[in-house]
Protein backbone atom coordinates (compact mmCIF):
# COMPACT_ATOMS: atom_id res chain seq x y z
CA UNK A 1 0.00 0.00 0.00
CA UNK A 2 0.94 3.66 -0.33
CA UNK A 3 2.65 4.94 2.81
CA UNK A 4 2.55 8.55 3.96
CA UNK A 5 3.34 10.66 7.01
CA UNK A 6 1.45 13.71 8.28
CA UNK A 7 3.06 17.02 7.41
CA UNK A 8 4.36 18.96 10.42
CA UNK A 9 1.55 21.04 11.96
CA UNK A 10 3.53 24.26 11.45
CA UNK A 11 3.68 23.62 7.71
CA UNK A 12 -0.09 23.08 7.47
CA UNK A 13 -0.73 26.14 9.66
CA UNK A 14 1.38 28.22 7.35
CA UNK A 15 -0.71 27.05 4.39
CA UNK A 16 -4.10 27.85 5.90
CA UNK A 17 -3.47 30.72 8.33
CA UNK A 18 -4.99 33.36 6.07
CA UNK A 19 -8.27 31.50 5.53
CA UNK A 20 -11.35 31.39 7.71
CA UNK A 21 -13.19 28.38 6.31
CA UNK A 22 -11.13 25.23 5.83
CA UNK A 23 -12.15 21.64 5.20
CA UNK A 24 -9.82 18.83 6.26
CA UNK A 25 -10.50 15.88 3.95
CA UNK A 26 -9.23 12.47 5.01
CA UNK A 27 -9.16 9.34 2.87
CA UNK A 28 -10.31 5.91 4.05
CA UNK A 29 -7.76 4.12 1.84
CA UNK A 30 -4.03 3.63 2.29
CA UNK A 31 -3.43 6.70 4.45
CA UNK A 32 -5.96 5.39 6.98
CA UNK A 33 -4.02 2.13 7.27
CA UNK A 34 -0.75 3.93 7.98
CA UNK A 35 -2.56 6.37 10.29
CA UNK A 36 -1.45 9.45 8.39
CA UNK A 37 -4.63 10.75 6.76
CA UNK A 38 -7.81 8.94 7.77
CA UNK A 39 -10.83 10.33 9.61
CA UNK A 40 -9.02 10.06 12.93
CA UNK A 41 -6.08 12.14 11.70
CA UNK A 42 -8.47 14.62 10.01
CA UNK A 43 -10.17 15.17 13.37
CA UNK A 44 -6.85 15.62 15.17
CA UNK A 45 -5.62 18.13 12.60
CA UNK A 46 -8.94 20.03 12.60
CA UNK A 47 -8.81 20.29 16.40
CA UNK A 48 -5.27 21.60 16.29
CA UNK A 49 -6.22 24.22 13.70
CA UNK A 50 -9.28 25.28 15.70
CA UNK A 51 -7.08 25.70 18.76
CA UNK A 52 -4.61 27.78 16.73
CA UNK A 53 -7.33 30.14 15.46
CA UNK A 54 -8.93 30.44 18.90
CA UNK A 55 -5.59 31.31 20.48
CA UNK A 56 -4.98 33.83 17.73
CA UNK A 57 -8.32 35.42 18.58
CA UNK A 58 -9.76 34.73 15.17
CA UNK A 59 -13.08 33.35 14.02
CA UNK A 60 -12.62 30.33 11.80
CA UNK A 61 -14.64 27.37 10.64
CA UNK A 62 -12.61 24.19 10.44
CA UNK A 63 -14.53 21.02 9.50
CA UNK A 64 -13.42 17.48 8.82
CA UNK A 65 -14.66 14.69 6.62
CA UNK A 66 -13.24 11.48 5.19
CA UNK A 67 -13.97 10.02 1.78
CA UNK A 68 -13.89 6.33 0.89
CA UNK A 69 -11.11 6.96 -1.66
CA UNK A 70 -9.87 10.22 -3.04
CA UNK A 71 -8.45 8.54 -6.13
CA UNK A 72 -11.94 7.91 -7.51
CA UNK A 73 -14.31 10.47 -9.00
CA UNK A 74 -17.49 9.04 -7.54
CA UNK A 75 -16.23 9.54 -3.99
CA UNK A 76 -14.74 12.96 -4.70
CA UNK A 77 -18.13 13.96 -6.14
CA UNK A 78 -19.57 13.68 -2.64
CA UNK A 79 -17.91 17.03 -1.91
CA UNK A 80 -19.61 18.87 -4.77
CA UNK A 81 -22.33 20.48 -2.64
CA UNK A 82 -19.91 21.33 0.16
CA UNK A 83 -17.01 22.96 -1.66
CA UNK A 84 -18.57 26.42 -1.94
CA UNK A 85 -18.65 26.67 1.85
CA UNK A 86 -14.85 26.60 2.15
CA UNK A 87 -11.92 28.82 1.19
CA UNK A 88 -9.57 25.88 0.98
CA UNK A 89 -9.31 22.14 1.50
CA UNK A 90 -6.44 20.29 3.11
CA UNK A 91 -6.48 16.81 1.63
CA UNK A 92 -4.90 14.10 3.75
CA UNK A 93 -4.89 11.64 0.87
CA UNK A 94 -1.73 10.59 -0.96
CA UNK A 95 -0.45 12.76 -3.79
CA UNK A 96 -2.86 11.01 -6.16
CA UNK A 97 -5.88 11.98 -4.08
CA UNK A 98 -4.76 15.59 -3.66
CA UNK A 99 -4.26 15.98 -7.40
CA UNK A 100 -7.48 14.24 -8.37
CA UNK A 101 -9.44 16.48 -6.04
CA UNK A 102 -7.73 19.54 -7.51
CA UNK A 103 -8.59 18.30 -11.00
CA UNK A 104 -12.25 17.94 -10.12
CA UNK A 105 -12.51 21.23 -8.21
CA UNK A 106 -10.46 23.42 -10.48
CA UNK A 107 -11.26 26.74 -8.78
CA UNK A 108 -10.71 25.58 -5.24
CA UNK A 109 -7.44 25.76 -3.32
CA UNK A 110 -6.47 22.21 -2.41
CA UNK A 111 -3.38 21.72 -0.22
CA UNK A 112 -1.63 18.50 0.78
CA UNK A 113 -1.68 17.56 4.44
CA UNK A 114 0.62 14.54 4.22
CA UNK A 115 3.94 13.69 2.61
CA UNK A 116 3.48 10.66 0.37
CA UNK A 117 6.49 8.39 0.83
CA UNK A 118 6.49 4.99 -0.85
CA UNK A 119 4.82 1.66 -1.62
CA UNK A 120 5.42 -0.46 1.42
CA UNK A 121 4.33 -2.86 4.09
CA UNK A 122 3.27 -2.59 7.72
CA UNK A 123 6.05 -4.26 9.67
CA UNK A 124 4.43 -3.21 12.92
CA UNK A 125 2.10 -0.42 13.91
CA UNK A 126 4.00 2.76 13.15
CA UNK A 127 6.76 0.91 11.30
CA UNK A 128 6.44 0.83 7.53
CA UNK A 129 9.08 -0.05 4.98
CA UNK A 130 9.43 0.16 1.24
CA UNK A 131 9.08 -2.90 -0.96
CA UNK A 132 8.20 -1.72 -4.47
CA UNK A 133 9.08 1.19 -6.75
CA UNK A 134 6.43 0.37 -9.36
CA UNK A 135 8.97 0.05 -12.19
CA UNK A 136 6.28 -1.50 -14.35
CA UNK A 137 8.08 -4.76 -15.13
CA UNK A 138 8.31 -7.10 -12.18
CA UNK A 139 11.52 -9.13 -11.80
CA UNK A 140 10.74 -10.76 -8.45
CA UNK A 141 10.68 -14.20 -10.08
CA UNK A 142 14.40 -13.86 -10.80
CA UNK A 143 15.49 -12.33 -7.52
CA UNK A 144 14.14 -14.68 -4.90
CA UNK A 145 11.06 -12.56 -4.29
CA UNK A 146 13.12 -9.59 -3.06
CA UNK A 147 13.25 -6.48 -5.23
CA UNK A 148 16.74 -5.03 -5.79
CA UNK A 149 15.28 -1.86 -7.26
CA UNK A 150 13.42 -1.07 -4.06
CA UNK A 151 15.75 -2.75 -1.57
CA UNK A 152 19.22 -1.79 -2.88
CA UNK A 153 20.23 1.86 -2.36
CA UNK A 154 21.83 1.81 -5.81
CA UNK A 155 19.01 -0.19 -7.44
CA UNK A 156 21.69 -2.60 -8.72
CA UNK A 157 20.50 -5.52 -10.79
CA UNK A 158 23.80 -7.33 -10.20
CA UNK A 159 24.60 -6.69 -6.58
CA UNK A 160 25.78 -6.56 -3.90
CA UNK A 161 28.20 -3.66 -4.20
CA UNK A 162 31.49 -3.58 -2.34
CA UNK A 163 30.17 -1.23 0.30
CA UNK A 164 27.84 -3.57 2.13
CA UNK A 165 29.20 -4.52 5.51
CA UNK A 166 28.14 -7.51 7.56
CA UNK A 167 24.90 -7.65 5.59
CA UNK A 168 24.09 -3.98 6.09
CA UNK A 169 23.84 -1.22 3.51
CA UNK A 170 26.70 1.26 3.14
CA UNK A 171 24.45 4.26 3.58
CA UNK A 172 22.86 3.17 6.86
CA UNK A 173 23.52 0.23 9.16
CA UNK A 174 19.78 0.01 9.86
CA UNK A 175 19.11 -0.94 6.24
CA UNK A 176 19.72 -4.58 5.37
CA UNK A 177 21.70 -5.09 2.16
CA UNK A 178 19.02 -6.05 -0.36
CA UNK A 179 21.44 -8.20 -2.31
CA UNK A 180 22.57 -10.15 0.72
CA UNK A 181 18.89 -10.89 1.34
CA UNK A 182 18.50 -11.99 -2.28
CA UNK A 183 21.60 -14.20 -2.09
CA UNK A 184 20.41 -15.91 1.08
CA UNK A 185 16.88 -16.45 -0.24
CA UNK A 186 18.14 -17.84 -3.55
CA UNK A 187 20.35 -20.20 -1.54
CA UNK A 188 17.36 -21.33 0.52
CA UNK A 189 15.35 -21.89 -2.65
CA UNK A 190 18.18 -23.81 -4.34
CA UNK A 191 18.38 -21.13 -7.06
CA UNK A 192 21.90 -19.75 -6.51
CA UNK A 193 22.64 -20.30 -10.21
CA UNK A 194 20.56 -17.21 -10.84
CA UNK A 195 22.97 -15.13 -8.75
CA UNK A 196 25.93 -15.67 -11.06
CA UNK A 197 24.12 -14.95 -14.30
CA UNK A 198 24.66 -11.31 -15.36
CA UNK A 199 21.41 -9.41 -15.72
CA UNK A 200 21.30 -7.17 -18.80
CA UNK A 201 20.64 -3.42 -18.57
CA UNK A 202 17.01 -2.81 -17.69
CA UNK A 203 14.42 -1.24 -19.94
CA UNK A 204 13.29 1.65 -17.76
CA UNK A 205 10.57 2.86 -20.13
CA UNK A 206 7.90 1.32 -17.93
CA UNK A 207 9.31 3.19 -14.94
CA UNK A 208 9.21 6.97 -14.47
CA UNK A 209 11.83 7.34 -17.20
CA UNK A 210 9.13 6.69 -19.82
CA UNK A 211 7.21 9.78 -18.72
CA UNK A 212 3.85 9.87 -16.90
CA UNK A 213 2.38 6.40 -17.10
CA UNK A 214 -1.07 5.20 -18.02
CA UNK A 215 -2.71 1.79 -18.05
CA UNK A 216 -5.35 1.16 -20.71
CA UNK A 217 -7.12 -2.14 -20.12
CA UNK A 218 -9.31 -2.63 -23.15
CA UNK A 219 -10.72 -5.81 -21.61
CA UNK A 220 -12.14 -3.77 -18.73
CA UNK A 221 -13.31 -0.72 -20.61
CA UNK A 222 -16.95 -0.53 -21.62
CA UNK B 1 46.02 -14.52 -20.93
CA UNK B 2 46.87 -13.17 -24.35
CA UNK B 3 47.21 -9.59 -25.52
CA UNK B 4 44.02 -8.46 -27.23
CA UNK B 5 44.22 -4.67 -26.96
CA UNK B 6 46.98 -2.02 -27.23
CA UNK B 7 46.88 -1.70 -23.41
CA UNK B 8 50.35 -1.65 -21.82
CA UNK B 9 48.84 -2.99 -18.63
CA UNK B 10 47.44 -5.99 -20.45
CA UNK B 11 50.80 -6.54 -22.10
CA UNK B 12 52.56 -6.50 -18.71
CA UNK B 13 50.11 -9.00 -17.24
CA UNK B 14 50.36 -11.24 -20.29
CA UNK B 15 54.18 -11.20 -20.02
CA UNK B 16 53.94 -13.01 -16.70
CA UNK B 17 55.59 -10.18 -14.76
CA UNK B 18 53.81 -8.82 -11.72
CA UNK B 19 51.95 -5.72 -12.88
CA UNK B 20 51.90 -2.53 -10.83
CA UNK B 21 49.23 0.14 -10.99
CA UNK B 22 48.54 3.11 -8.80
CA UNK B 23 46.03 5.90 -8.78
CA UNK B 24 45.78 9.65 -8.67
CA UNK B 25 42.87 11.63 -7.33
CA UNK B 26 41.82 14.72 -9.34
CA UNK B 27 41.65 18.11 -7.60
CA UNK B 28 38.52 19.90 -6.40
CA UNK B 29 39.30 22.86 -8.63
CA UNK B 30 40.15 23.53 -12.26
CA UNK B 31 43.89 23.19 -11.58
CA UNK B 32 45.07 20.73 -14.21
CA UNK B 33 48.69 20.94 -13.05
CA UNK B 34 47.83 18.81 -10.00
CA UNK B 35 47.27 15.72 -12.11
CA UNK B 36 50.36 16.42 -14.16
CA UNK B 37 52.39 16.67 -10.95
CA UNK B 38 50.93 13.48 -9.45
CA UNK B 39 51.40 11.63 -12.72
CA UNK B 40 55.04 12.67 -12.90
CA UNK B 41 55.64 11.53 -9.31
CA UNK B 42 54.74 7.93 -10.03
CA UNK B 43 55.08 7.41 -13.77
CA UNK B 44 58.37 5.51 -13.72
CA UNK B 45 57.18 3.12 -11.03
CA UNK B 46 53.89 1.87 -12.43
CA UNK B 47 52.57 0.27 -15.59
CA UNK B 48 49.31 2.23 -15.54
CA UNK B 49 47.70 5.02 -13.56
CA UNK B 50 44.07 4.95 -12.48
CA UNK B 51 42.22 8.24 -12.26
CA UNK B 52 39.37 8.12 -9.80
CA UNK B 53 35.87 9.23 -10.80
CA UNK B 54 34.50 11.64 -8.19
CA UNK B 55 35.56 9.23 -5.47
CA UNK B 56 33.48 9.05 -2.29
CA UNK B 57 30.92 11.11 -4.24
CA UNK B 58 32.96 14.31 -3.88
CA UNK B 59 32.86 16.51 -6.97
CA UNK B 60 36.25 16.86 -8.66
CA UNK B 61 37.81 17.31 -12.10
CA UNK B 62 36.40 14.52 -14.23
CA UNK B 63 38.35 11.32 -14.70
CA UNK B 64 38.15 11.54 -18.47
CA UNK B 65 39.82 14.98 -18.67
CA UNK B 66 42.61 13.82 -16.35
CA UNK B 67 43.11 10.60 -18.29
CA UNK B 68 43.43 12.57 -21.53
CA UNK B 69 46.00 14.81 -19.82
CA UNK B 70 48.02 11.77 -18.69
CA UNK B 71 47.74 10.21 -22.13
CA UNK B 72 49.05 13.40 -23.75
CA UNK B 73 52.00 13.19 -21.34
CA UNK B 74 52.74 9.75 -22.78
CA UNK B 75 51.50 7.85 -19.73
CA UNK B 76 49.10 4.89 -19.55
CA UNK B 77 45.84 5.90 -17.85
CA UNK B 78 43.09 3.68 -16.47
CA UNK B 79 39.75 5.47 -16.81
CA UNK B 80 37.65 4.82 -13.73
CA UNK B 81 33.94 5.14 -14.42
CA UNK B 82 31.11 4.95 -11.92
CA UNK B 83 27.49 4.48 -12.93
CA UNK B 84 26.19 6.74 -10.16
CA UNK B 85 26.29 10.01 -12.07
CA UNK B 86 25.71 9.13 -15.73
CA UNK B 87 23.17 7.15 -17.69
CA UNK B 88 24.03 4.76 -20.52
CA UNK B 89 24.11 7.55 -23.08
CA UNK B 90 26.71 9.53 -21.12
CA UNK B 91 28.75 6.46 -20.15
CA UNK B 92 29.02 5.19 -23.71
CA UNK B 93 29.74 8.72 -24.92
CA UNK B 94 32.65 9.01 -22.47
CA UNK B 95 33.97 5.57 -23.45
CA UNK B 96 34.02 6.64 -27.09
CA UNK B 97 35.64 9.93 -26.10
CA UNK B 98 38.34 8.15 -24.11
CA UNK B 99 39.00 5.70 -26.90
CA UNK B 100 39.28 8.57 -29.39
CA UNK B 101 42.34 9.71 -27.40
CA UNK B 102 43.83 6.21 -27.34
CA UNK B 103 42.89 5.39 -23.76
CA UNK B 104 42.92 1.62 -23.51
CA UNK B 105 42.08 0.75 -19.90
CA UNK B 106 38.86 1.12 -17.96
CA UNK B 107 37.76 0.30 -14.47
CA UNK B 108 34.01 -0.29 -14.29
CA UNK B 109 32.46 0.62 -10.94
CA UNK B 110 29.01 1.26 -9.54
CA UNK B 111 30.37 3.96 -7.22
CA UNK B 112 29.81 5.06 -3.66
CA UNK B 113 26.35 6.31 -2.81
CA UNK B 114 26.11 10.11 -2.91
CA UNK B 115 25.18 10.03 0.76
CA UNK B 116 28.93 10.09 1.57
CA UNK B 117 29.90 13.03 -0.56
CA UNK B 118 29.64 16.79 -0.83
CA UNK B 119 26.25 16.72 -2.60
CA UNK B 120 24.18 14.34 -0.48
CA UNK B 121 20.86 15.85 -1.65
CA UNK B 122 21.44 15.11 -5.33
CA UNK B 123 19.60 12.56 -7.45
CA UNK B 124 21.59 9.51 -8.46
CA UNK B 125 21.39 7.70 -11.78
CA UNK B 126 22.35 4.03 -11.50
CA UNK B 127 20.85 3.35 -14.93
CA UNK B 128 23.46 0.57 -15.15
CA UNK B 129 25.52 -1.16 -12.47
CA UNK B 130 29.20 -2.10 -12.67
CA UNK B 131 28.50 -5.50 -14.26
CA UNK B 132 26.26 -3.97 -16.90
CA UNK B 133 28.99 -1.38 -17.60
CA UNK B 134 31.43 -4.27 -18.16
CA UNK B 135 28.92 -5.86 -20.56
CA UNK B 136 28.47 -2.53 -22.32
CA UNK B 137 32.13 -1.77 -22.96
CA UNK B 138 32.73 -5.37 -24.02
CA UNK B 139 29.90 -5.10 -26.54
CA UNK B 140 31.27 -1.81 -27.84
CA UNK B 141 34.75 -3.30 -28.20
CA UNK B 142 33.94 -6.78 -29.51
CA UNK B 143 30.78 -6.16 -31.51
CA UNK B 144 31.12 -2.48 -32.42
CA UNK B 145 27.65 -1.84 -31.12
CA UNK B 146 25.99 0.51 -28.65
CA UNK B 147 23.36 -0.68 -26.17
CA UNK B 148 20.77 1.04 -28.36
CA UNK B 149 21.77 -1.20 -31.28
CA UNK B 150 23.70 1.34 -33.39
CA UNK B 151 26.68 -0.25 -35.11
CA UNK B 152 29.92 1.66 -35.62
CA UNK B 153 33.28 1.03 -37.25
CA UNK B 154 36.03 2.41 -34.99
CA UNK B 155 35.80 0.41 -31.78
CA UNK B 156 37.16 1.32 -28.34
CA UNK B 157 40.10 -0.97 -27.60
CA UNK B 158 39.58 -1.30 -23.89
CA UNK B 159 41.26 -3.63 -21.43
CA UNK B 160 38.34 -4.05 -19.04
CA UNK B 161 38.80 -3.91 -15.29
CA UNK B 162 36.61 -3.84 -12.22
CA UNK B 163 36.92 -3.92 -8.46
CA UNK B 164 36.35 -6.72 -5.98
CA UNK B 165 35.99 -6.56 -2.25
CA UNK B 166 36.78 -9.83 -0.48
CA UNK B 167 36.13 -8.14 2.87
CA UNK B 168 32.54 -6.96 2.53
CA UNK B 169 31.73 -10.00 4.61
CA UNK B 170 30.75 -12.07 6.27
CA UNK B 171 30.15 -14.29 3.26
CA UNK B 172 33.39 -14.78 1.28
CA UNK B 173 31.71 -17.34 -1.01
CA UNK B 174 29.16 -14.73 -2.05
CA UNK B 175 31.98 -12.32 -2.89
CA UNK B 176 33.63 -14.97 -5.06
CA UNK B 177 30.28 -15.62 -6.75
CA UNK B 178 29.90 -11.93 -7.47
CA UNK B 179 33.36 -11.85 -9.00
CA UNK B 180 32.46 -14.91 -11.08
CA UNK B 181 29.56 -12.85 -12.37
CA UNK B 182 31.95 -10.07 -13.39
CA UNK B 183 34.08 -12.66 -15.20
CA UNK B 184 30.98 -13.94 -16.98
CA UNK B 185 30.24 -10.34 -18.00
CA UNK B 186 33.71 -9.99 -19.53
CA UNK B 187 36.03 -8.42 -16.98
CA UNK B 188 39.76 -9.00 -17.64
CA UNK B 189 41.48 -7.54 -14.58
CA UNK B 190 40.49 -6.84 -11.01
CA UNK B 191 41.86 -4.35 -8.53
CA UNK B 192 40.88 -5.45 -5.04
CA UNK B 193 39.87 -3.43 -2.02
CA UNK B 194 42.83 -2.57 0.26
CA UNK B 195 44.11 -5.67 1.97
CA UNK B 196 44.86 -5.57 5.68
CA UNK B 197 43.45 -8.99 6.60
CA UNK B 198 45.73 -11.40 4.73
CA UNK B 199 44.04 -14.54 6.02
CA UNK B 200 40.68 -13.48 4.64
CA UNK B 201 42.24 -12.47 1.33
CA UNK B 202 43.93 -15.87 1.06
CA UNK B 203 40.61 -17.59 1.78
CA UNK B 204 39.06 -15.53 -1.01
CA UNK B 205 41.86 -16.38 -3.43
CA UNK B 206 41.68 -20.07 -2.58
CA UNK B 207 38.02 -20.12 -3.54
CA UNK B 208 38.94 -18.26 -6.75
CA UNK B 209 41.65 -20.80 -7.58
CA UNK B 210 39.40 -23.76 -6.72
CA UNK B 211 36.97 -22.52 -9.35
CA UNK B 212 39.71 -21.73 -11.87
CA UNK B 213 38.65 -18.08 -11.92
CA UNK B 214 42.24 -16.89 -11.40
CA UNK B 215 43.01 -18.09 -14.92
CA UNK B 216 40.21 -16.06 -16.42
CA UNK B 217 40.89 -12.73 -14.71
CA UNK B 218 44.09 -11.05 -13.48
CA UNK B 219 43.91 -10.13 -9.81
CA UNK B 220 45.86 -7.06 -8.74
CA UNK B 221 46.04 -6.96 -4.95
CA UNK B 222 45.03 -3.63 -3.42
CA UNK B 223 47.52 -1.93 -1.10
CA UNK B 224 46.93 1.30 0.82
CA UNK B 225 49.60 2.60 3.22
CA UNK B 226 48.23 3.99 6.49
CA UNK B 227 49.51 7.46 7.41
CA UNK B 228 48.82 7.28 11.12
CA UNK B 229 46.64 5.63 13.74
CA UNK B 230 43.89 8.17 13.05
CA UNK B 231 43.65 7.04 9.46
CA UNK B 232 43.75 3.39 10.52
CA UNK B 233 40.82 3.95 12.87
CA UNK B 234 38.92 5.97 10.27
CA UNK B 235 39.39 3.22 7.68
CA UNK B 236 38.34 0.63 10.24
CA UNK B 237 35.20 2.38 11.40
CA UNK B 238 34.03 4.66 8.63
CA UNK B 239 34.93 3.28 5.21
CA UNK B 240 32.23 0.91 3.98
CA UNK B 241 33.31 -2.63 3.27
CA UNK B 242 36.87 -2.17 4.49
CA UNK B 243 38.37 -4.43 7.10
CA UNK B 244 41.27 -3.19 9.22
CA UNK B 245 42.07 -5.73 11.96
CA UNK B 246 42.62 -4.42 15.50
CA UNK B 247 46.17 -5.77 15.35
CA UNK B 248 47.00 -3.32 12.55
CA UNK B 249 45.52 -0.37 14.45
CA UNK B 250 47.48 -1.44 17.56
CA UNK B 251 50.70 -1.79 15.61
CA UNK B 252 50.52 1.72 14.16
CA UNK B 253 49.20 3.19 17.39
CA UNK B 254 52.04 1.49 19.27
CA UNK B 255 54.76 3.75 17.89
CA UNK B 256 55.27 7.49 18.54
CA UNK B 257 53.24 9.81 16.36
CA UNK B 258 56.22 10.97 14.29
CA UNK B 259 57.05 7.37 13.41
CA UNK B 260 53.53 6.22 12.56
CA UNK B 261 53.82 7.09 8.86
CA UNK B 262 56.98 5.00 8.64
CA UNK B 263 55.25 2.14 10.42
CA UNK B 264 52.32 2.42 8.00
CA UNK B 265 54.68 2.11 5.07
CA UNK B 266 56.45 -0.83 6.72
CA UNK B 267 53.12 -2.60 6.89
CA UNK B 268 53.12 -2.91 3.14
CA UNK B 269 55.81 -5.54 3.63
CA UNK B 270 52.80 -7.81 3.19
CA UNK B 271 53.38 -7.33 -0.55
CA UNK B 272 56.13 -9.96 -0.27
CA UNK B 273 53.68 -12.42 1.23
CA UNK B 274 51.00 -11.54 -1.31
CA UNK B 275 53.41 -12.23 -4.18
CA UNK B 276 53.30 -15.88 -3.17
CA UNK B 277 49.50 -16.14 -3.18
CA UNK B 278 48.34 -18.13 -6.18
CA UNK B 279 46.37 -16.01 -8.61
CA UNK B 280 47.90 -12.66 -7.64
CA UNK B 281 49.15 -11.09 -10.88
CA UNK B 282 50.22 -7.74 -9.56
CA UNK B 283 49.49 -4.86 -7.23
CA UNK B 284 47.37 -1.77 -7.15
CA UNK B 285 48.82 0.86 -4.80
CA UNK B 286 46.25 3.36 -3.54
CA UNK B 287 48.14 5.97 -1.55
CA UNK B 288 45.28 8.34 -0.82
CA UNK B 289 46.55 11.95 -1.15
CA UNK B 290 49.99 10.48 -0.45
CA UNK B 291 51.14 9.79 -3.98
CA UNK B 292 54.71 10.83 -3.17
CA UNK B 293 55.11 7.63 -1.13
CA UNK B 294 54.25 5.34 -4.03
CA UNK B 295 57.77 5.14 -5.55
CA UNK B 296 59.33 4.18 -2.20
CA UNK B 297 56.72 1.49 -1.55
CA UNK B 298 57.20 -0.04 -4.99
CA UNK B 299 60.96 0.10 -4.68
CA UNK B 300 60.97 -1.56 -1.25
CA UNK B 301 58.59 -4.22 -2.51
CA UNK B 302 61.18 -5.24 -5.12
CA UNK B 303 58.90 -4.19 -7.96
CA UNK B 304 61.24 -1.51 -9.33
CA UNK B 305 62.59 -1.02 -11.92
CA UNK B 306 59.60 -1.94 -14.03
CA UNK B 307 60.30 -4.47 -16.77
CA UNK B 308 60.60 -2.81 -20.18
CA UNK B 309 58.48 -4.66 -22.71
CA UNK B 310 58.98 -4.28 -26.43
Amino acid sequence: MIKAVPKPLEEVLDLVKDFTKVLIAGCDGCVTVCEAGGLKEAKVLASALRLYFTQAGRQAQIDEISLTRQCEKEYLAQLSDKMDAYDAVVSLACGCGVQYMAEMYNNKIIYPGVDTCFLGVNEERGLYSERCQACGRCILAETGGICPIARCSKRMLNGPCGGSDAGRCEINKDIPCGWELIYERLKTLGQLDRFEKPVDPKDWTTSRDGGPRKIVREDLRI
Amino acid sequence: MSVTTPSKLQKMIASGNLAVTSEVGPPRSADGAVIEHKGNLIKDYVDAINVTDNQTSVCRVCSLACCIRLKLMGLEPVLQMVTRDRNRIALQSDILGAASFGINNMLCLTGDHQHFGDHPTCANVFDLDSIQLIQTVKMMRDEGRLLGGFEFAVRPQMFIGAAANPFAGPNVAMRVSRLAKKVAAGVQFIQTQCIYNLDKFKEFMKLMVDRGLHEKVAILAGITPLKNVGMAKYMQKRVPGLEVPDSVVRRIGGVPKEKQAEEGITLVEQIQELKEVEGVRGFHIMAIEWEEKVPGIIDRAGLYPRPQLA
